[in-house]
Order: structure tokens, then C-alpha cells, then sequence
């Protein structure tokens, strides 16, 4: 237990560790929001986006809202559309069951919803109770009708963050990017050689 | 009349206090929590500015937030259900964060489920949700109890400098549907169409 706790709190500090091992495609996701235009983003503090988290809250363009809970961020960003602007949703796969019945507003109005789930559960987990949302986020997402593609490599990360962005605002709909595990670097962390 | 039944005798009406609320304010950007807000407020008038849940129990004032981040010179009224805003107490903490100026949340509070039969919510107990709301760190909020508070509470609904969340003790009482268009995707359009013009619309 004191494994768990003390790196996690290491690696919510962001992104100078996250260069430090090299681990960057959380800049590809904060490039493709720049480029589309995103202007808000919601999430619940996570370790897996914690370099990401704090490059939004660095930009003066964007807005960071964090969240008690997944599901407000649905609500929001479709207030934020209802007002011009464009927003991203950020999550852990156990914020996925949080959000289940809010994502009806935007499947039943159609609003533009892109999400990016960083994975646990598939890879190395230590913590079992990841493994059922880790397990089932993918299918509850296509479920709730939610389009779904997940980055299992590093490389897939930017064409795959501009697609997500692309099919919420061009197409009009929910897309989520499901980050899987391996790409995150906690686990290496928790085994504790920093690298 | 029991405690917990106590709203059966509050004064102030549901509909006429949303007509008090928006009437005149046609430049007001309105969510209305699913439920008998959504039929107030249509009651009131419906209008293309106004976006009323038929669903996302839990939702309408994370969904006033960023309506008010995003158009922060126009302001946004939440007007919600008190079983509504139950569902939904950590987006409170959230909209005191954010702190928009521009945002007023108005509880019509009722003490009741009324959709589902009437039955009482936590607030005809002992939960106070202004109270909530000033915990949570909203720094003007108020209960409103009488027409005379309401008459004071206008003006800080419309035009204070917020976030503002205000509740309402409106009395329980069953009335006839006035339903606004259902079609979330029209919903929607209209909206943006009204606010943003007609490039809005995609």
C-alpha cells in the first residue's frame, strides 16, 4: 500500500517526470486540442493525464475545469457548446461508469463530446478493483454510444487524438480515445528505479 | 400537516416565481433542470434561449457552468429542481471554483420528487442547500420564503455580481404539464442559433 501511495503522488506532479522518463505523447493530445481550437477542458485529477492536466492549466487559452466527478464534465461541455466553445473531457477508465447516464444529453442532442481515457486495469495493475472498468470501459462506452479507439503504442497517440477531436466536432458526436495501460508509466514507477 | 409536509403550506407559487424571474429578461441565457423547472419556465414563455432537460438528472448546473464560461458578458440562469441539484451537490464546489461572475442558480425547492409522486427529497428534512451552496463557497446565496423576499432576491438573480445560488421555498402542488419541445438536437440548434447565428449550426 505505501508502494501505491507514495510513487502515485510522484508522477501527479507531472510533467517534468513524465520527460524525465521520456514518456510524451501527452504532448500529442495537448497539440491536437491546440490545433482544433479546444477551449476547455474538464477532468478529475489522474496520474496518467497529469502532464497533460498541467499543460492546460498552463495555456492561456484554455480553460481547466477540474471536476468532483466524471459526469459533470459531460454537462459542462455541453453548456460550453451551447455557448461556442469547444471542449475535452479527461478521465481514468473508472470515470467511465461515472458518466454513463449523463452521456444521454449528449447522444440525445448530439453534442460534440471527444474524451481521452487513460486505461488501468490491462497492464501490470496491482489494484484489482481497476480490473472491472478496465475490463468493460471499451464496451460500456460502444454501449452508450460512444465511437472507440485506443492507442495500445506511443506512435498511435497523435493520429489518433486528431481523429478522436475530429469525429466529436466534424462528425458531431461522442468519440473517446481509450489510452491503454502499457503507455503510462506508473507501473515502471512503482517498481521504483525512477526509470 | 406533518414536518416533513410542511412545503403544502409554503406562499410563494412555482410558475409565478419563474415568471418573475424571466419575464422581460429576453437576453437571459436559461437551463432548466428536468422536471417541473422545465415545465415552469416553459410556462413562462418558451423561448430559444431556453435549454430544458428532459433528462441528465444531476446535470443543470454543471451545464450552466460552461454556458457561463464560454459567454462570460451574458448572464446564465440554472433553474432547477431541489431533487435535481441533490443529485448533483459536487458541481456546487465546482461552480465556486470557477467562480463566473455571470452565473445565478436558482433552486425552486419544493421538498419533493415531483415527477416521480411527490415524495419528499432530503430538503424537507434537514438539509439546507443554500447553506450547501455557501459551504461549497458561492458567495451570494440566499433562501427565499415570501414574496418580499423575492422581490429583494430579483435583482441579485438578474444582475449581482455572482456565482449567486438562491433558493427558492416554493409550496408542493401538482399542476398540468406545459411541455417545451423534446428534441434535444433541435434543442440544441435553436439555441446556438439564437446566441451564435446561424453558422452555429451543424
Amino acid at each position: 500500500m505505501i508502494l501505491f501511495e507514495k510513487p502515485r503522488n510522484k508522477v501527479i506532479l507531472g510533467g517534468d517526470y513524465w520527460e524525465a522518463i521520456g514518456v510524451d505523447w501527452w504532448q500529442d493530445i495537448f497539440d491536437a486540442f491546440k490545433a482544433s481550437g479546444v477551449a476547455m477542458v474538464a477532468y478529475v485529477p489522474d496520474a496518467g493525464h497529469s502532464a497533460l492536466i498541467d499543460a492546460c492549466v498552463a495555456d492561456n487559452e484554455i480553460r481547466a475545469v477540474p471536476l468532483t466527478t466524471e459526469e459533470d464534465g459531460v454537462a459542462l461541455l455541453a453548456g460550453a457548446w451551447l455557448g461556442g466553445a469547444r471542449g475535452a473531457l479527461l478521465m481514468q477508465s473508472s470515470g467511465v461508469g461515472n458518466c454513463i447516464n449523463m452521456l444521454s444529453l449528449a447522444a440525445t442532442c448530439r453534442f460534440p463530446l471527444p474524451m481521452f481515457v487513460t486505461m488501468r486495469g490491462q497492464w501490470h495493475e496491482f489494484n484489482p478493483w481497476q480490473f472491472p472498468m478496465g475490463r468493460s470501459a471499451d464496451a460500456q462506452m460502444n454501449t452508450a454510444g460512444v465511437e472507440t479507439m485506443t492507442a495500445a503504442a506511443a506512435e498511435d497517440v497523435r493520429p489518433m487524438a486528431a481523429a478522436t477531436l475530429d469525429m466529436a466536432y466534424s462528425g458531431g458526436g461522442m468519440a473517446a480515445l481509450l489510452l491503454h495501460q502499457k503507455l503510462s508509466p506508473v507501473k515502471t514507477f512503482e517498481a521504483g528505479d525512477g526509470k | 400537516m406533518s414536518e416533513d409536509r410542511r412545503s403544502d403550506a409554503y406562499p410563494l407559487l412555482r410558475r409565478d416565481v419563474a415568471r418573475q424571474i424571466t419575464e422581460g429578461q429576453d437576453d437571459l441565457l436559461v437551463i432548466a433542470g428536468l422536471g417541473s423547472t422545465a415545465w415552469d419556465v416553459t410556462a413562462a414563455g418558451d423561448r430559444d434561449l431556453n435549454f430544458p432537460l428532459w433528462g441528465a438528472m444531476g446535470g443543470a448546473v454543471a451545464m450552466g457552468l460552461g454556458l457561463a464560461l464560454a459567454q462570460p458578458e451574458r448572464r446564465v440562469l440554472v433553474i432547477t429542481g431541489d431533487g435535481e441539484t441533490l443529485m448533483g451537490l459536487g458541481a456546487l464546489a465546482t461552480v465556486a471554483m470557477q467562480a463566473p461572475a455571470n452565473l445565478s442558480i436558482v433552486v425552486i425547492d419544493n421538498e419533493r420528487y415531483g415527477e416521480t409522486g411527490m415524495q419528499i427529497t432530503h430538503t424537507a428534512g434537514a438539509t439546507d442547500l443554500a447553506a450547501v451552496a455557501a459551504a461549497c463557497g458561492i458567495p451570494v446565496t440566499g433562501v427565499v420564503r415570501d414574496q418580499a423576499h423575492l422581490d429583494a432576491a430579483l435583482p441579485v438573480i438578474i444582475e449581482a455580481s455572482g456565482p449567486v445560488c438562491h433558493v427558492i421555498k416554493v409550496r408542493a402542488e401538482k399542476l398540468d404539464f406545459v411541455l417545451p419541445p423534446k428534441d434535444g438536437v433541435h434543442l440544441k440548434n435553436r439555441f446556438r442559433r439564437a446566441l451564435l447565428g446561424g453558422e452555429a449550426v451543424i
